[in-house]
């Protein structure tokens, strides 16, 4: 039954080819820092499932967004718990990505063929940093509010184009309700969906041309 | 080893694998559901007598439609629920609270005057003056509140679980 199921399921999706294209690839010799990539992508799905839950209680406005958390914090079973993860995963996901491309550069690993892949990767790392960034603002405490201050004020230091960059991330000369629903939309439909495209990109590279060879002392 | 009664490493590596991963799994989607289920689970209730005014300023044989509110907390904001009560006075003293709920799916329903009965506006449901269905979708008649008269003043007794 369930063979004839996978049978029929292979033989439209391919199943078994995908397979083999995609986890069951021929790997040069590694150690464990050739892992950061897909701890990378863990992350990044753990961090989406997380901030999926979160959406279900949190509330993007001035008058609710601190009441709201507090809620999940406090009352909601295990909030606590979803909140953490999506807090620390968030530290954890910049720090990994970022160890992750510290690990291409040291390995050389993003020479010819691979050099777009690098190039997305970089992509990658900017819109991971966008998250923190703009989800940095969300619990709207005192925190939030001067970090994004100070965040969206470097912005405004761009030479001629700063000021129009400033309103745009602020939606208006100063913080307020504006703010916090553009950087919630940022946070969860516009940086996740170039992110998820992007990282599809990447991932498709990688298995395209494979993994790369560690240099030996020739090179 | 194929064929071998012993578990091979890849089988012995496979199940521990899945093992862990079944656990995993259910140590993180258990409390998922139920952070996502929970204000099912927590319920507030709610019991009192609200005062609905002098029962002398009701005129017999005439539904008057009857107002109040209440408010509870839900989740980190005060709600407030304004509710409708059809007071019937049948007689001197006999008095029939009614809840304007529809019994179909809870729209509020209206009195016409004209027809002598209530009518859900929803799913044309329509009830009698004593809140018995006449005609529509409506299973059951019109909820009614227990009443009490102290010293004139007409009460309902509220209760929500």
């Amino acid at each position: 039954m369930f063979k004839k199921l996978f049978a029929w399921l292979d033989e439209h999706l391919g199943l078994n080819d995908l397979y083999k294209a995609v986890l069951d690839r021929p790997e040069p010799k590694g150690n464990w820092w050739n892992t950061l990539g897909s701890a990378s992508l863990f992350l990044f799905v753990m961090q989406a499932v997380t901030g999926i839950f979160l959406t279900v209680y949190y509330t993007p406005s001035p008058d609710h967004a601190y009441d709201s958390i507090q809620y999940i914090m406090n009352v909601v079973p295990y909030g606590w718990l979803i909140r953490g993860i999506h807090h620390w995963g968030a530290t954890l996901m910049v720090l990994v990505v970022f160890i992750h491309m510290i690990r291409v550069f040291v390995t050389a690993s993003y020479k010819y063929p691979r050099e777009l892949t690098w190039m997305v990767g970089v992509g990658l790392l900017i819109m991971t940093l966008g998250m923190g960034f703009t989800g940095y603002l969300l619990p709207w405490d005192q925190k939030a509010y001067w970090a994004t201050t100070v965040g969206t004020s470097i912005a405004g230091t761009v030479p001629w184009a700063g000021p129009i960059i400033e309103k745009a991330l602020r939606g208006g000369p100063e913080l307020s309700a504006l703010t916090l629903s553009r950087f919630f939309a940022a946070h969860i439909w516009m940086i996740p969906a170039l992110l998820g495209g992007a990282i599809g990109i990447h991932l498709y590279l990688i298995i395209k041309h494979g993994e790369s060879q560690f240099p030996e002392k020739q090179d | 080893m194929a064929g071998s009664e012993h578990l091979s490493r890849r089988e012995f590596i496979l199940g521990i694998t899945a093992a862990v991963g079944a656990f995993i799994t259910a140590a993180i989607g258990l409390p998922a559901l139920d952070y996502l289920i929970a204000p099912a689970l927590t319920g507030t209730s709610s019991d009192a007598w609200i005062p609905l005014g002098k029962l002398d300023g009701f005129e017999v044989g005439k539904p008057i439609l009857s107002t109040f509110t209440r408010s509870k907390v839900n989740g980190w904001e005060k709600t407030v629920n304004s509710y409708g009560v059809f007071v019937l006075r049948k007689s001197q003293s006999e008095v029939v609270a009614f809840s304007n709920v529809c019994t179909h799916l809870g729209c509020r329903v209206n009195w016409q005057a004209d027809k002598s009965q209530y009518i859900c506006p929803c799913h044309d449901g329509h009830f009698n003056i004593d809140g018995q269905v006449v005609a529509g979708p409506p299973p059951r008649p019109l909820d009614t509140y227990a009443t009490k008269v102290e010293n004139g003043i007409l009460s309902i007794h509220f209760q929500e679980s």
